[in-house]
């Protein structure tokens, strides 16, 4: 029996899920920054993310290479993110927090139409990150793209990851995010860490959307929203609290419905999704704050 | 002296509402009556989010999916079992209301964001259920009331006939769904000034304080769910009546995110900023449209519109009417 | 009284309709160790506050002769002001070496911060021990010290201290005072701590306020005041 099962399907199709859950790590790591800092998840994350790839296009468009416009685009899009914090949320700062979630709706409306408006509603494409051949590991057949994708969404976590750990503006929005008023008394600008935290959730989400649209032959204005909800999914399936959570909720989850996708035959590609909502209802109801989640102790 | 004229001013105010609800049809256009009307429905689906969200503090983003519910239960009877449409509307929202009641179970151990992206996904995997079950639900075309409803009020004529009155359609879709917005206004009102509302306010404000008093927090949740449930139900029954027809595309999780919208803009809360919300959603998508119709500029501006009212009115509109009201009703009820 | 370190004229602060204090006045002078002493609710933790500026407050506050009145609480802390607020505000998420990183956010001397971290160290042996620790698995007293090395880690010329007896064992206790008094004789630290446990805290003080519902009741030597019965009585319960 062993013998007879597909070992080489098995990996390949691991490394392809890994691969999307890449792609959602680094917008689910977004969601989690804004959470942890400001208590609310930003629904208009992924029309963020789509609008900087957009950007990325006129960049390639205009003649820079694929690299070249990742890299300014991800840039851009963190200056990007520190504008709309300070614009749009700074204002709303003490109020409810359902008003802020409704804010990032309107938010998700604005961009969303800004980049239908900006670059008219027709497909486009951006070259390949990768290049498209196979290469072979241990007698495996597995694509460069894929492994590439899974390198940079994990490289750019890891990069995040190697900010806050180890720089004093890291350590500053961290605990900013935890607890902002004893932050303010070692004399943080806590406001800023806010603007920060929204800057560095926008660059993670462009490198999100330009890992995504490579992979297809063409993308529209619609790219982003399957990966924002394929990113909660993710998301809370580790924890909204924690970063690390959202990458191997992420991965798992990529790996998990591609697997379910290729072994089990009634789910077909448009019952996707709702596996993966089915899957973290069941995680949530077991364990409602998540794989990674800590439960917050509240004080009465 | 003060007792009479408080009570003068309620009588005032109901009249004037009642009196404006009477008027309004002949005041616009026949074709504003079907706008009003559709503004009907998202009132009282508003009015029903506000009791879970505003007044119980539970987050929902799922309503879209509860007025699904109510819709297709409507035109599923009124489809498959031929009954009159207008008589679906109390069973669409029992229907709504059960399937409400079974959200809140899982609602029981989730709270905040975590609830906010369950019923999230739950508005997101409804129009691929709505599909997978297409023999109730005819599938991605959906059920066609105008065709296949023979007992329907509402019908290809363009007038109704009714306790031998005869009137527009679109000015008795007006006349129904504001009617059963008004009794569904002063049910809330009524819900939300009594004990049951005291019970949901503390289960808000404090759901340890709310436990430790005796509360019941599982049949409360349960229940404010029953009972938003039950609103969106009857407003998808409405909004079926009026589309003449319901399809997955008619419930997406737009609608969800646009109930939530009207119930902040609206003011969280508060009953009587209700009206502002569902306004609110009614007519500034439409406007934006009317400024421009370039593909995107409609969304950018009802975007825009959004995040300037939160920020203008963090309150919503309730709040504001609370902070101008305030001065006015202590006058009058604070004076020995 | 220019010399005074830190003045506070008439001020008042307000928690939205609830005026918290009434225009105090009060004084605290260079390396000088003063107490803020006064029942529940008196104002001595909202008075600490407008010092730090962490609420609305209006009147004259002076700060080795500027004016900081108008200052937010990161402007405070850069002018060497450590406000250790009432709960301690550890960052139980970070470790014990990361908070008291973080008490030198304002600081760019690197290797002079190395310094402190090591001396500061010094003082609390415990919290050597639990370096690499995350705060929130120390117990109340060690988090207090936690919090009193974070802010002596900026250096301060003033350090507020709100109620750092509060919810710990008396042993505990005496040793952060213990520590505090060091620090003031010996660093020439000047010290405004807020106490509910007036003995405690009219011993480690040179002088002492007392408040009352917003208000200066008495002021003066702290040694006067522990000796005099009827203040004690009327003001301090016991």
């Amino acid at each position: 029996m062993l013998l007879a099962f597909d070992w080489t399907q098995l990996a390949q199709q691991i490394v392809i899920g890994l691969s999307s859950g890449g792609v959602w790590a680094t917008l689910a790591v977004a969601l989690v920054l804004i959470y942890r800092s400001t208590g609310v998840v930003n629904f208009a994350q992924g029309e963020m993310a789509m609008f900087s790839t957009f950007i990325a296009w006129s960049l390639v468009h205009h003649g820079l290479s694929y690299w070249g416009a990742f890299f300014l685009t991800v840039a851009l899009s963190f200056l990007g993110g520190v504008a709309v914090e300070r614009v749009v949320i700074k204002p709303v700062e003490r109020a409810p927090v359902l008003t802020v979630v409704i804010v990032t709706l309107g938010l998700f409306f604005l961009v969303s139409g800004a980049a239908r408006w900006i670059w008219s509603p027709e497909v486009r494409s951006l070259p390949n990150a990768f290049s498209t051949r196979p290469i072979e590991i241990a007698g495996v057949a597995f694509s460069i793209q894929d492994l590439g994708t899974i390198a940079v969404s994990l490289g750019a976590v890891g990069l995040l990851w190697l900010f806050f750990r180890f720089t004093k503006l890291g350590l500053a929005s961290r605990a900013a995010a935890v607890n902002p008023e004893a932050t303010r008394l070692v004399g943080v600008r806590v406001s800023w860490m806010l603007a920060l935290g929204w800057g560095l959730a926008a660059a993670m989400g462009a490198v999100s959307g330009m890992l995504t649209a490579p992979a297809l032959a063409s993308f529209d204005q619609n790219l982003m929203q399957p990966v924002l909800l394929y990113a909660f999914a993710g998301a809370v399936l580790g924890g909204l609290g924690s970063p690390l959570g959202a990458v191997v909720g992420s991965l798992l989850l990529g790996v998990l419905i591609n697997l379910i996708g290729t072994y089990v035959d009634w789910v077909g590609t448009d019952l996707r999704l709702p596996v993966a909502l089915a899957v973290i209802l069941g995680v949530l109801l077991v364990k409602p704050t998540g794989l990674f989640g800590r439960a917050e102790v509240t004080r009465v | 002296m003060r007792r009479w004229l408080g009570i003068g001013v309620w009588v005032l105010t109901a009249g004037a509402v009642l009196a404006l609800y009477a008027l309004a049809p002949h005041l616009v256009s026949d074709f504003h009556s079907r706008d009003l009307a559709q503004a009907g429905v998202f009132f009282i689906a508003i009015v029903g989010l506000n009791i879970l969200t505003g007044y119980t503090g539970q987050i929902s983003l799922g309503h879209g999916a509860l007025m699904a519910v109510g819709g297709y239960t409507a035109a599923a009877l009124a489809v498959h079992e031929h009954w009159r449409d207008v008589w679906t509307i109390p069973l669409a929202g029992i229907a709504a209301g059960v399937v409400g009641f079974l959200i809140g179970l899982p609602a029981l151990r989730l709270s905040g964001i975590y609830l906010a992206l369950a019923t999230f996904a739950f508005a997101v995997a409804m129009p691929s259920l709505l599909k997978k079950f297409s023999g109730l639900t005819g599938g991605g075309q959906g059920l066609r009331l105008l065709e296949q409803a023979p007992l329907q009020v509402t019908g290809l004529s363009g007038t109704v006939t009714i306790f031998g009155h005869t009137t527009t359609q679109n000015h008795f879709l007006y006349y129904l769904t504001w009617g059963i917005g008004l009794i569904a206004f002063v049910i809330a009102w009524l819900i939300v000034r009594g004990r049951l509302g005291r019970t949901f306010r503390a289960v808000r404000d404090s759901e340890v304080a709310a436990a430790s008093v005796g509360i019941d927090l599982a049949r409360t949740k349960t229940l404010a769910f029953a009972i938003s449930g039950v609103y969106a139900g009857v407003a998808g029954a409405l909004l079926a009546i009026q589309a003449e027809i319901v399809n997955p595309l008619s419930f997406t999780f737009l609608l969800s995110i646009l109930l939530l919208v009207g119930a902040v803009v609206g003011g969280l809360g508060s009953l009587p900023g209700m009206v502002v919300g569902a306004f609110f959603v009614q007519y500034v998508p439409e406007l934006s449209t009317r400024i421009s119709s370039k593909p995107g500029v409609p969304d950018f501006l009802y975007g825009a519109a959004i995040i300037l009212v939160m920020i203008l009115l963090p309150t919503g509109a309730g709040g504001l009417l609370r902070r101008v009201a305030r001065p006015l009703t202590t006058r009058l009820y604070l004076r020995p | 009284m220019s010399s005074a370190l830190l003045e506070l004229e008439d001020v008042t602060a307000r928690y939205g309709p609830v005026i918290a204090l009434h225009g105090i006045s009060l004084s605290v002078g260079e390396g000088e160790a003063v107490a803020v002493l006064g029942a529940n609710g008196a104002g001595k933790t909202t008075t600490l506050r407008a010092i730090s500026g962490s609420v609305k407050r209006v009147g004259r506050i002076t700060y080795a002769g500027k004016s900081i009145a108008r200052s937010s609480p990161e402007a405070t802390t850069r002018a060497g002001i450590a406000h250790v607020p009432e709960g301690r505000g550890t960052l139980t998420d970070l470790t014990v070496r990361e908070n008291l990183r973080l008490g030198a956010y304002t600081r760019r001397d690197r290797s002079a911060i190395r310094e402190d971290e090591g001396r500061v160290l010094g003082y609390f042996p415990r919290l050597q021990e639990r370096r690499d620790q995350r705060a929130g698995t120390l117990s109340g007293g060690e988090q207090q010290m936690l919090a009193l090395a974070r802010a002596l880690m900026l250096r301060p010329r003033l350090l507020l201290l709100d109620e750092p007896s509060l919810g710990l064992a008396p042993l505990v206790v005496a040793e952060i005072f213990r520590i505090v008094s060091e620090l003031n004789e010996r660093e020439g630290l000047a010290v405004l701590v807020v106490e509910q446990n007036a003995a405690l805290a009219l011993e480690a003080s040179a002088r002492a306020y007392v408040l009352e519902v917003g208000k200066v009741a008495v002021e003066g030597d702290s040694t006067a005041l522990r000796r005099d019965d009827a203040v004690r009585r009327s003001y301090l319960g016991y």
